[in-house]
This record gives structure tokens, sequence and C-alpha cells, in this order.
């Protein structure tokens, strides 16, 4: 195993929207690219959403998830990346190549610059530990989409949605091209976490109700699933719905295998590896970008994050040095998690910032070795989805001293609703 | 089936099997008879420890044939791969009243011929341990204990029994034993089955067919014993399987690393009355959180891989009842509890010379049998995707269909064909441990349906969602 059997100027790990579109970049520039693929196809999770809405922001179109898939697998091809498909990464050598396993038996890949862009899986119902039976008919959103994708109908006929962010929304409607209604959709937050438009349309044009403060509590049913007990989290009670499906959306983990082979830092918020403002780990060479970072953002947002580190990329192949010293970016709850969280990170760098309360507007300190460097605003801060930081108080921090960012003021909807 | 059997084994799992290999290095006609796969009933769902039975209770049957098992699978697994590590183990005290139980614990291993336990103190156990809660006081290291796959063992001994002529009945239950002057005559599900010997192996239902076989005194108990496997991250968090100090009441909680590179929580111990009920409840699986909690505290960090349920088979008798009866030509090993895996070559051993004193002619085959060799799935050595010279048997030896557990299709494909073919998902699982990692056969799953259905000549049978 010692033999290195190839190299390349930079080895993608993962073929989906942030890999594909940082190997497009790399390859134009005219770098050496190879991407991993373990799967025999490339493009990722959107090669299974059959809906709209794909490329707005990267290719200002709006395309369906295969063909949005297949748009970024040709150009990175077109550009000049290998993408070696039914290829996976088992580990690394000891002097920092990838051992990789495929048909052709294990081989290893030396580059001089590793990019992780592994995407990220929505927890299966073993990870939620959800007691009760184990009948068939509990699905993620993304098996749903495969089942619905395979041409399954009917995949069910009365579901129970877990979740009330984008993706479960998502999964109402891949439920309905499944031929399956959904009875009730639940969320342990006191609100659904998506566009008010989405969620009233959900509740009044399909009438599917949302039970907010609601956990799943068991799964019943002997061969399929015969019903769901509904945990009220205010009152206690318990409910049992009749279902002969139930659908788990979002709750994300970070595909972070190949990161945890690494041995690089995981950022304890996200779970996945801790990067800079330019998307690097704490191992030279080693860059992450995507949906590996934060959970699911949509593919267009991967992708711009796929096209911006090939530009770190590019400026380390070029010379660029190595930061001597890396410090971590950490948050106070109820703040979950940041991203990028290490230092140093630049003026212009836009954090995602994830809150496990709301607010439209809120306050945050900012602070370094027990002072406060600065007081920021962030906009958008909810418990599903994305919210934002700025950085244009980078300047002040120094770049070898973790930091610690704390909601200082938040406007909630509930503290305007008591003001109004 | 036509003819008659010699000997008839009903139930296929750890010691169905290996009671199966036994009596298959002799000279007689053997079914091997069960209502599901090999292996795939109470042997697929437990703690997968090989004792050294330092804690049973001395005197007994099961004392001694733990302790003799856990000689005779040691060495089986090294000669046909079943995937084993010498973890060793150590027993920790937590208040004072557990370090105050210790010497005895000491002093019963010594009494059940387990000689190498050795006390530890704090600082020691920590030393071996460090990653353990704070507040341990003391304890005792068992060398002997070891982790081994609970999968590979049973399928292994059918696999011998089989290479001796045995014949398998798999997917057949018995559903009732009536008896004719020379033989049993076996009602089954599938055809009907005669033989002059019935051995009762039936875990969870010896002791209906105890009943049937017009013995009585024989109750079973199913047991609920819930289980969480942590993913791998948290592998690195131990070293050693980790053993509470058994208290009157419970057996206790142990976290353990599993051959296949994870960590093991459990088992909780519930009596209940549904023999096929292998649910998760709330309460068990709260409970052991707040156990792992307390014991490593760093595990409850890490995710979930999966949680399941074993039925142990309980009899309430304190020891495993053993007995061949020539009159009746009917032999019986039921009450095995938790101890099956380790004890079972020991007991098909006893139940051998048992069954020849009562009368079963056993003469040695002309040709010794052969022991297989089983795809190795553990975690201590290579494995078709990292071994170079797989690929050489082709390329599927190369081509990863599980991504989490690195399954190769070639692996796939074996599990389906031989004299023991998978046939569904379970099946797959439980000869390659595809389908057990973190994604829970989200990526594989339908591929792995695709490839048994291939390997059967039929349509996909199964829904490939749920694995």
């Amino acid at each position: 195993m010692a033999a290195v059997s190839a190299t390349a100027d930079v080895v993608i790990v993962g073929a989906g929207p942030a890999g594909l579109a940082a190997a497009d970049g790399l390859a134009r520039a005219g770098a050496d690219v190879r991407v991993i693929e373990r799967e025999q196809a490339a493009g990722g999770i959107p090669r299974h959403c059959e809906h709209g809405g794909f490329g707005l922001r990267d290719l200002r179109r709006s395309l369906t998830g295969p063909d949005y898939a297949a748009r970024c697998a040709e150009r990175a091809a077109a550009g000049g990346a290998e993408i070696m498909l039914g290829t996976q990464v088992t580990g690394w050598s000891a002097d920092g190549a990838l051992i990789l396993a495929g048909a052709r038996g294990p081989q290893t890949l030396a580059a001089r610059a590793v990019l992780l862009a592994t995407g990220c899986r929505e927890r299966p119902r073993a990870a939620r530990a959800i007691p009760g039976s184990r009948p068939r008919g509990v699905f993620t959103t993304g098996t749903l989409q495969r089942l619905v994708a395979a041409g399954e109908r009917p995949v069910g006929h009365r579901a129970v949605i877990v979740g009330a962010e984008h993706v479960s929304y998502s999964a109402l409607q891949t439920l309905r091209h499944g031929g399956a209604r959904a009875a009730v959709m639940t969320t342990e937050l006191d609100r659904a976490q998506t566009f008010a438009a989405v969620a009233a349309a959900a509740r009044l044009l399909l009438r599917v109700p949302l039970l907010t403060r609601t956990a799943i509590a068991a799964v019943h049913g002997r061969g399929r699933v015969e019903a769901v007990d509904l945990l009220d989290l205010g009152g206690g009670g318990t409910q049992r719905v009749a279902c002969d499906t139930v659908i788990l959306t979002g709750d994300w983990i970070p595909e972070r295998e190949v990161a945890q082979l690494a041995g690089v830092t995981l950022d304890r918020g996200t779970g996945g590896p801790r990067v800079d403002g330019e998307g690097r780990t704490d191992r030279v060479g080693l860059f992450a970008a995507g949906n590996i970072l934060h959970g699911a953002e949509p593919a267009d947002v991967a992708a711009l994050e796929g096209r911006s580190v090939a530009r770190s990329i590019g400026e380390y192949l070029g010379g660029a040095g190595w930061p001597a010293r890396s410090a971590a970016i950490e948050v106070a709850p109820p703040l979950a998690w940041i991203v990028p969280n290490a230092l140093p990170v630049l003026r212009d760098t836009r954090f995602k910032l994830r809150s496990s309360v709301a607010a439209r507007r809120a306050e945050v300190r900012v602070e370094q070795a027990g002072r406060v460097i600065a007081t920021a605003r962030a906009r958008g801060l909810a418990p599903g989805r994305g919210g934002r930081l700025a950085a244009d108080w980078a300047g002040d921090a120094e770049p070898g001293e973790p930091l610690t960012i704390t909601l200082a003021s938040a406007a909630t909807r509930r503290a305007r609703a008591a003001r109004a | 089936m036509s003819g008659t059997f010699d000997v008839a084994i009903i139930g296929a799992g750890d010691v169905g099997a290996a009671i199966a290999r036994e009596l298959a290095a002799f000279d007689l006609s053997l079914v091997l008879i069960d209502s599901c796969d090999v292996g795939a009933g109470t042997s697929k769902a437990n703690t997968a420890i090989l004792h050294t039975g330092f804690d049973a209770t001395p005197g007994t049957l099961e004392s001694r044939l733990v302790a003799r098992g856990h000689e005779l699978l040691g060495a089986y697994a090294r000669e046909v791969g079943i995937p084993l590590e010498a973890t060793g183990a150590v027993l920790a005290a937590w208040n004072q009243a557990e370090l105050d139980a210790l010497p005895a614990i000491a002093a019963k291993a010594r009494e059940n011929g387990y000689a190498s336990i050795a006390p530890l103190s704090s600082g020691e156990l920590y030393d071996l341990e460090p990653r353990l809660g704070a507040g341990a006081l003391g304890g005792l290291l068992i060398p002997g204990e070891s982790i081994v796959c609970p999968w590979t063992a049973p399928l292994a001994w059918a696999t011998e029994a089989a290479s001796g002529g045995a014949a398998l009945m798999r997917f057949t239950a018995v559903r009732n034993l009536g008896r004719e002057e020379s033989a049993w005559r076996l009602d089954t599900t599938a055809a009907e089955v005669r033989a002059r010997w019935i051995v009762n192996a039936a875990g969870l239902h010896s002791d209906d067919l105890h009943t049937m076989a017009g013995y009585d005194g024989l109750a079973i108990t199913p047991r609920r014993g819930e289980l969480i496997v942590f993913d791998k991250l948290a592998r690195p968090l131990l070293r050693h399987i980790v053993l509470p100090v058994p208290t009157a009441e419970t057996k206790g909680v142990l976290v353990a690393p599993t051959v296949f590179g994870n960590v093991l929580l459990g088992p909780t111990a519930e009596d209940i009355t549904d023999k096929s009920d292998t649910s998760c409840t709330a309460a068990g699986l709260a409970y052991l959180r707040g156990e792992g909690r307390r014991i490593l505290p760093e595990l409850l960090e890490h995710e979930v891989t999966a949680t399941y349920a074993g039925l142990r088979a309980a009899s309430g008798l304190g020891d495993y009842l053993l007995l061949a009866d020539g009159a009746r030509r009917y032999a019986c090993a039921a009450g095995i509890r938790s101890t099956g895996l380790t004890a079972a070559m020991a007991i098909a051993e006893w139940l051998r010379d048992e069954l020849a004193r009562a009368g079963l002619p056993l003469r040695p085959r002309g040709e010794p049998l052969v022991p297989p060799r089983m795809p190795y799935i553990g975690e201590g050595a290579p494995r078709p995707f990292s071994d170079r010279s797989a690929t050489e048997h082709g390329r599927e030896y190369g081509q990863i269909v599980c991504f989490c557990e690195r399954v190769t299709r070639g692996e796939i494909r074996d599990a389906c064909a031989g004299p023991l073919p998978a046939a569904d998902l379970d099946g797959v699982r439980r000869r390659t441990r595809a389908l057990t990692g973190r994604c829970q056969g989200f990526y594989c799953a339908a591929d792995v349906a695709a490839e048994i259905a291939a390997a059967r000549g039929t349509a996909p049978a199964e829904p490939w969602w749920q694995p």
C-alpha cells in the first residue's frame, strides 16, 4: 500500500454541487483535478429531486434537480476535471495521500491540495433512536425521493411528516407525487421553519395541519407502520395517530468520515470539519466546502461555496501560505453553530449562523480573551434555517486567539407582538 | 423430505447450529430446521461478548460450559475466521458497596476456575480506561473477556454441518410433533419430516416444543434486552469491555467495543410476555443513556448508529436445561439465556455425550469434516476493499456497495450463494455487515435487494427501503 499510484494537483472528494463547482473552477484555471465519487453517477443529492428551482443563484436559471446535477457534472468535465465514479476514499496513507477503493482494487492518490465536499445526510430513524417496533414505512426525505424517482406508487396512503422546515415541505410535495396523503406535520419548535407562504399553503390549501411543540414518541406496527405516538411537549399528553408512512425530515449530519480519517478538528456545533474564512481545515492542504460544513443548504448555495473555495485553493497552489496559527470561533447558547468556525476570516466573509431561537434581527457580541471586540447585527436567525452575520469586525480580531460569539439581544416575533 | 433422518435439530440459533456441527462429525443423517434463517432470532441480537464465565454461579452446568465454550469458540474463531478481539474487560465499582463486593466477585471467579482475575485500584482503572466517568473507586481486570462477531459464529457452524451432509430446512416452522413406532413425525410448514431422534434447541419456543414432545415443567420467559450502538467515531473512547458490578436485582449495563468498530451500550433486562416483541422503549433507551453518561460520559456526545432489542430465553431454573432421554429419543438444550454464543460449542459437546449415553450411535464419519473458511467481516484483518489481491478474483471485490461498512459487490454476491444463501436484507446484513452502518441502508439497500433478487432469480420480493 506504500507506493503512490497517481498524483494530481487537487483531489476533490465528492461530486455533488460543491465539489463539481470547485472542480470546474480549478480545472478551468489549469489545475490537474480529480473528483472522487463513491456513487455510480455524479451530481449528488439533486439527482433525486424532481422539482424545479435548482440553479437560481449560480446558473441564473431554474432547472429540475436531475438537470441541474447533469449540468454541474458536464461543466466540470468540460473544464477538464476527471471524475472517478464508483471510487471511495477509505483512508490516508502515512505520507498524506488518499487511499482509494474501487473496481481496480486499492490505490493511492497524492495531491497538493484536497477538498472535502462530501455533503450531508438526514439522520435515519436509528440515529434518532425513536422507540417502538421496526416496521416498514419509516423513511427519510432522501429515501422518499429515491422511492418516488424509482416509480414507486403509492409510497403509502397516510403519512405523518416529522419536521416543518424547507425540506419537510419538499417532502410533502414528493409524497403527493408518490400518491400518498399527509395526515399531519409535526415540529418540536413553536412554528414552522420555512417561508410563511409555504407553511400557509400546506395548512390551508393542502389541509395538512401542523402540530407545533410536538415530538414523535414511538412507532407502532408489525410489517408496516400502523400508527405513531405524538407527544405534546407543552402539555405532556400523548396521542396516537394512525398512519402507514412516517417521513423523517431534516436533522442533518455532515458526511464527515473522510475528515475524521484525516484527523482534522471537528466543530462541536456543526459536527463538520472546522474551517477558517477560506475553507482551510487545520491540516495543511486540506480544504472543506459545502454541506459537510453545516448541513443542508440549497444546492446552489453549496455550489457557490465550491466556487469560492476554488479561489482559495488556487491561491494555495500558487504559493500562498497556510496560516501558522488558527483559533476556534465558538458560539454560546442559544446560538447553535457558526461557519466558518475558525480564524482567520476575511472582512468580506459572510458567516452562516444558526440559532435555536428565532429572531429577525439580533445583536451579537464578539469576544476575544475576555474583551468585547465588536458588537454586530445578525439577521434571519431561526432554528431550522440559515441566519447571517457579517465579518466587518474581522480586522480587529487577533488571529491566534479563540473567539466567542454571544447573543446580546434579539427582536423575536413574540417580542414584537408584545410591543404591538 | 423422504426417508427418516437419524436426528432432527429444531432451532438453528447458536445452540442448534453448534449441535448440528458437533453431530455432523458422526455417521448420522441430520436435518437442521428453523422457522427463520440460521442465527436470526435471539442469536443475532446480544452483547457479542465471549464470556469467561468468571461471574457464573459456581457449580452450575452453565459455569462449566461457559468456561469450556470460551476455550472452544476462541480456537474455532481463529480457525474459521470469526472476528474476535481479545480486548479484556474491566469491572468498575462506582460506590463503596460495589467496591466492597469486589473481593467476593474475585473469589467466585476463582471458584469458577478463572484465576486470571486481578484487582485494580482506582488509579490503575483510570490508567486502563482514562475516559471513564468520574468516581470509580476501583475494579477488577478480567483479561479473558473478548468481543466476537455474533453473526458469523452460527453461520460457520451450520455451514460446517452442511458440508458434512446435514440437510437445512430454513424458513420452516415445526407446527406439531407426533410419535410413530420408530420415529418422530414433524409436522412443518413445508414437508413432513421423520426423525428417529429430535433435539430441541428452539430457544424462546423450546417450552412449546418440550410440551409437544410430551414433557412438562419448562416455561420460557422472554427477557428483553435493549441496546444502543454508537458511531465508529466513539470507538477510541475505550479499549476494554467495561462491566458493572452485578447486584441482586440486575446484571447491569455494560459498554463494549464491537468487532465492527462501534461501541455498544446495554442491555436492559425486562421480562415480557410476547415472544416476538423486539421493540425498543423510551424508558429503556433513557435508562441506557443515563447509565452511559455515568460510565463513559463522552459516549453520549456521539451519534447513535442503531438501537435494537434481543429476547433472551430465560427459564427460571437457575441453570441450563440439558437432557437426553433415550426412552423417547428426545434431547433438549433450553434456558440458555444470554450465554448461548459463548457456551454453544460446549453445550454441543456435552449433549453429544449425553446422547451417546442415551443410545444414539456415534460412529465417526469416514472423512473428517473440514472447518469452513468464513468471509471475514471484522476490523482486525484486511477485507476485500483494502486487499490488493481481492480484485484478482474479480472487479466486484473492489466495488464498494455499502459505503458505510465498505462491503463489496463480490462479498454480497457470495452471501447470496453457497450452502446458506441469504434470502433477504437481514440475511445479507448478518453475513456481510452491509446495511449496518451510519446510513442504515440509505445508499445501498436498493442495490443489495437487487443482488438478492438476481441470485434468487426473482423480482425484488421485499421493499428495499426497509433494511
